[in-house]
């Protein structure tokens, strides 16, 4: 396998994916939608698909940059670093996956949308309050040659913004993954007031009409398409936890080195330095795990399942414990609305339990290590 | 470039093939099976000799080291290359020792070439066996502040003192160790690398019980010791550069290969289906640490080959060394009273386990490891 060091190509991408970020969505361009009651910037949608980004994982012949999932984890990486605020692992990541996965010219057109940065995709799968698609319950009843769905969904990220749903239903004995417009008949989307203050919707689906065409895939067999999707999404999910760890701890280092207290800058106390040292030394470890996940989906798809859930699972904590150490080193300050350090926190948080939790991805890694 | 590699794979293959005896393609890697070599060193076997002398004649003893001095003179990828046809046919390591993980490096960098010309072959073909003279009662985590010394007599010195933790001391042929040349310098500036002949007069070693049982370390003492001026690695009073430069070293081996963190005991055959929740979520997390830092450790070695790993490497010490403590325990819990015998139903675990707490404090403490850390590598204020 490609070490997990970046390539000369990867650092030029993260480079430039930095440089563009810094000026064009640092933390207060989410601080800014949030204080103007909006979840989304269209103008920024734009200016990733014009850089490629939205067609990160698209074929060139649909009109993408097919640049992988290694790539696609060091944009979410620099996305994190600063809190950017966009449906990239929904779309670019968690969509185009699962339309690569099919091959027709309705999932090459779709795909196309995506790339274009004129198609925002969400994924419908949540039923409850944990992550667990194989017991999805929400029923499409055979009707006619198509379906009828009802139910509802849950956590659906990017919801509000979305002009498609992936959605999964039971039918008959498997579960099917639909891919509908969310103004069909039927669909009605209600916001989430998420703490991150980014895009969630509950999605209800009242006897929703659905044909053949409307099926990505195989009926009765979503797994073969939305497993990849998944997995596709939960490493890019890792990477984007990383960055948010990253910035929160690059944060926290420079305040120990400023903030003075007892007439010397409080990193000077060996009680903070030790706890700072520790948090570097998670962060190193689960970088790995992350730049493995990319790795593994780019060169063996296949058996990529342990990777990415031991990339997902590391995140979360590390994520945790730096949001968790980035309050308590700036004291009183970082607990203001005034200053940044809230808003990772609430990112962390939610990054935490979208796409499955710390005991969801252990349990994945203990059956495949058979603990 | 590659095409030359795939040649010299083949070449490798065949050679092995036809130069590593049968008893040593078994794999044994457990203590019992080390080849140290040394003046009094016992074969195992005949096979053990045939196949250290072999490798060594190829220099594959130390494949990385110039051939001048007894090396293979293999750049990295060859040296891969050759550690992995070694495991694809289950071969032993000929040798091991800390001339070829310390001294060796040491030497490569601050000897001079009559030094390096002296000391390095027998290393190499496993003539002479090294231990290391470095902490004192007085000095542990301080390491500077070694007090033995080593006081200038015209051409030699007269070494008094004692050292602490010299592993194998009991069974070395020399030593090399961190002495006080100036005592009215500061504590960083008098110091002086010196190697000595353990068969001199007035050396003599004493072995210590850990909780875990017997074990290689041994005190040693020096007692009006005389020895050759010019057996000063690098130069006189500048001895803690050539420490520093070695402590990084045995920072990776404790953390990567040395410390067999992700070899042996597997955490799910020790579980055996036991369904206790607390029990099952430490092995959980334990698992995914480790292969997270197993992960690590191979970014890391491939970020050494591009530059230096420098201060980080202290990262690698403190996760690993923390990890496989963690991973005792849960083993240790795992086992319940089964494990609580000594050469019981899990053999030697619990003296594993009990050796494991000493992980964290050799070769530098943990939380000497966290303060190099946030100072180095952070920038945090001394």
């Amino acid at each position: 396998m490609t070490s997990l060091l970046k390539t000369e190509d990867e650092t030029m991408l993260a480079d430039s994916a930095r440089g563009f970020l810094d000026d064009a969505a640092p933390v207060s361009h989410l601080r800014g939608l949030r204080d103007a009651g909006k979840v989304h910037d269209p103008a920024l949608w734009a200016q990733m698909a014009e850089m490629g980004w939205t067609g990160v994982l698209v074929p060139e012949e649909a009109g993408g940059a097919d640049m992988g999932h290694a790539a696609a984890g060091i944009l979410a990486g620099e996305m994190g670093k600063t809190l950017v605020c966009s449906p990239f692992i929904g779309t670019a990541v968690i969509a185009a996956t699962a339309l690569r996965q099919v091959a027709n010219d309705r999932a090459s057109a779709a795909l196309r949308g995506i790339a274009e940065g004129k198609t925002i995709y969400a994924l419908a799968v949540d039923e409850g309050p944990k992550h667990d698609p194989d017991a999805a319950q929400m029923e499409a009843v055979a009707d006619g040659n198509g379906f009828r769905i009802s139910g509802a969904k849950t956590f659906v990220c990017d919801g509000m913004s979305a002009d498609r749903v992936l959605v999964l239903a039971r039918t008959g004995e498997g579960l099917t993954l639909f891919d509908l417009p969310t103004d069909r008949d039927g669909i009605t989307r209600s916001a989430m007031s998420l703490v991150d203050s980014r895009d969630a919707a509950r999605i209800t689906f009242d006897a929703v009409a659905a044909t053949g065409d409307d099926v990505l895939g195989q009926v009765d067999d979503a797994m073969t398409v939305l497993r990849p999707a998944l997995e596709a999404g939960q490493a890019a999910l890792a990477a984007e936890m990383g960055g948010v760890a990253a910035g929160a701890f690059a944060m926290t280092v420079e305040y120990l080195k400023e903030r003075k207290q007892f007439g010397v800058p409080i990193g000077m106390f060996q009680a903070l330095q030790h706890r700072a040292a520790h948090l570097w030394c998670e962060t190193e470890v689960t970088a790995s795990a992350i730049a493995h996940a990319g790795r593994k989906l780019d060169e063996d798809p296949a058996q990529a399942t342990l990777a990415v859930s031991l990339a997902k699972a590391r995140a979360t904590q590390t994520v945790t414990l730096a949001v968790q150490e980035g309050v308590q080193m700036h004291g009183g300050i970082g607990m203001t609305d005034a200053f940044d350090m809230g808003f990772y926190m609430k990112r962390a948080r939610v990054a935490a339990e979208w796409l499955g939790d710390y005991g969801y991805h252990a349990a994945i890694v203990a059956r495949l290590r058979e603990i | 470039m590659t095409e030359a590699l795939d040649a010299f794979r083949a070449e490798v293959r065949d050679w092995l093939e036809a130069n590593c005896p049968e008893e040593m393609r078994d794999g044994g890697s457990g203590e019992e099976n080390i080849c140290w070599g040394g003046k009094r060193w016992q074969f195992q076997s005949e096979a053990q000799k045939v196949w250290l002398e072999r490798m060594a004649a190829k220099g594959w003893t130390v494949p990385t080291w110039p051939k001048d001095y007894g090396g293979g003179g293999l750049s990295r990828d060859e040296d891969k290359i050759l550690q992995s046809e070694m495991r694809r046919i289950k071969a032993r390591s000929p040798l091991q020792s800390f001339g070829i993980w310390m001294l060796g490096p040491a030497l490569l960098h601050f000897g001079t070439h009559e030094q390096k010309a002296h000391y390095l072959p027998p290393i190499a073909r496993g003539e002479v066996r090294w231990c290391q003279g470095y902490s004192e009662p007085g000095a542990g985590s301080d390491l500077a502040s070694v007090q033995s010394r080593a006081e200038p007599r015209g051409d030699h010195f007269v070494v008094n003192g004692q050292k602490v933790w010299t592993s194998y001391a009991d069974k070395a042929d020399w030593i090399f160790a961190l002495l006080r040349t100036d005592k009215d310098a500061p504590k960083h500036k008098g110091i002086s690398f010196v190697l000595i002949d353990m068969s001199s007069e007035g050396v003599s070693t004493r072995p210590i019980r850990l909780i875990s049982g017997s074990s290689p370390f041994c005190e040693t003492f020096f007692d009006d010791v005389k020895v050759p001026r010019e057996q000063v690695v690098g130069e006189e009073n500048r001895g803690w550069d050539v420490a520093k430069y070695l402590l990084t070293h045995e920072r990776e081996m404790i953390s990567g290969g040395g410390g067999g963190l992700l070899g042996g005991r597997g955490v799910g055959a020790m579980l055996d289906g036991a369904d206790d929740p607390v029990l099952r979520a430490g092995a959980m997390t334990c698992e995914i640490d480790a292969l997270a830092m197993g992960l690590t450790l191979e970014r890391y070695k491939d970020m050494a080959k591009t530059g230096s790993v420098g201060d980080a490497s202290a990262m690698l010490k403190y996760y690993g060394t923390e990890l496989n403590k963690r991973r005792n325990e849960v083993m240790m819990l795992a086992g319940g009273s089964d494990a609580l015998e000594w050469d019981g139903a899990h053999g030697s675990l619990p003296a594993d386990w009990l050796r494991s707490k000493a992980n964290s404090i050799e070769g530098g403490t943990s939380e000497v490891m966290l303060s190099i850390i946030s100072r180095r590598v952070l920038g945090l204020p001394a």
